[in-house]
């Protein structure tokens, strides 16, 4: 399974979650295959997806709040694992695509092979976390993280791509990336059926 | 000096609604009682906080980030390559060690160019004083609001008590 492969799984199963990618190929790969309002692209700043992540679900616990992760950017910012696990944010889903290298820059190897990440998610606190290597298993449990009650982290171990993916970069700039997302976030409203709302129109 | 209530207090007043940061014994009181209000995310880093001050920001907070000197030196690439580049609003409010030279050796160097580091980063600030930190924090408010980015607020020693 290839990075493409894995987000042409998770992507169909996507309906008003906030997604925040992680920078390079897992950025370019999902702005390729679908572009959403709901989807942030960090083309910098690697290592702070899920930091950003965690600052959107804190503050939204209405929303489900997913990051698509790499094993590069993890390493690179163990703390936000450690905070997660410290703040319990029901709604977050930590999805972490590990190819064992740093794909932008020519695929040399993290050490994601020596260290098991899922380990120190579990340590960190994430209450459900699973490793996964096949597009069944990750469709199955992608399902179940989507609609239950996180901190959940899903390792999803994939290939390499062995030759450079020819891939154009994000087209929109990052202000504009920005903007959107915020106006997805803010512009959500909850289901009639969804007690925060019943209790909204009550007052 | 003002008092830690004091100051967190202007700051509430303000408008600003998410804490998040790396502690410094210079705003020991405000982070004491930031905690105590529950309003206070304790992160690992100063990038990271940087960071979830960015989801913050997009989910319509207006965030603060407290930190040392030392830590706007660990942030560089995220406010460069995050606040900078989408243009999202946070208030630093970075404690100022080594300042006029007269600190522990660790923060002299550091303490002589946080004003340049800053202007380089392009990051409008202003040193607080304890006369007029409630201007101080007006201003923060008013240029986060109208510039879109980060602004940020050096705390000398001897302010905040």
């Amino acid at each position: 399974m290839k990075l493409a492969d894995a987000l042409g799984v998770i992507v169909p199963l996507l309906h008003e979650e906030l997604v925040v990618h992680a920078n390079g190929f897992i950025s370019r790969e999902s702005f390729h295959l679908k572009d959403r309002p709901e989807n942030f692209y960090m083309i910098g700043s690697m290592g702070l997806a899920s930091s950003i992540a965690l600052g959107v679900a804190l503050n939204r616990p209405d929303r489900r709040v997913v990051v698509f992760d790499g094993d590069g950017n993890v390493l690179m910012n163990l703390g936000a694992l450690a905070l997660i696990g410290a703040m319990q944010p029901a709604n977050l889903v930590h999805i972490v695509f590990d190819n064992e290298v740093y794909g932008s820059t020519g695929n040399q190897r993290t050490i994601s092979a020596q260290v098991a990440l899922d380990a120190i998610a579990r340590a960190s606190g994430y209450v459900r976390v699973q490793r996964v290597d096949t597009p069944a298993a990750l469709r199955t449990v992608a399902q179940e993280f989507l609609v239950q009650r996180g901190p959940a982290f899903l390792l999803v171990k994939i290939e390499p791509d062995r030759e450079e993916r020819q891939i154009g970069r994000i087209t929109h700039d990052p202000p504009e990336i920005a903007a959107r997302f915020a106006a997805a976030i803010r512009g959500w409203r909850p289901a009639a059926s969804d007690p925060s709302d019943q209790e909204t129109r009550s007052r | 000096m003002i008092a830690g209530a004091e100051f967190c207090r202007l700051l509430v007043e303000s408008g600003f609604d998410f804490f998040t940061g790396v502690p410094c014994s210079l705003v020991k009181s405000v982070i004491a009682l930031l905690e105590e209000q529950g309003g206070y995310v304790p992160e690992t880093r100063e990038d990271a906080a940087v960071g979830l001050a960015a989801g913050a920001a997009m989910a319509g907070k207006r965030p603060v980030v407290i930190m040392q000197n030392s830590g706007l030196g660990v942030c560089l690439n995220a406010l460069a390559s995050l606040s900078l580049l989408y243009r999202l609003p946070c208030l630093l409010l970075i404690t100022w060690r080594g300042y006029q030279g007269k600190d522990a050796p660790e923060h002299l160097l550091m303490g002589e160019i946080s004003p340049a580091v800053l202007e380089t980063l392009r990051i409008p600030y202003q040193v607080l004083a304890a006369e007029t930190v409630a201007e101080s924090l007006r201003w923060a408010r008013d240029t986060v609001q109208q510039r879109s980015t980060p602004v940020a607020l050096l705390l000398p020693p001897g302010v905040i008590r």
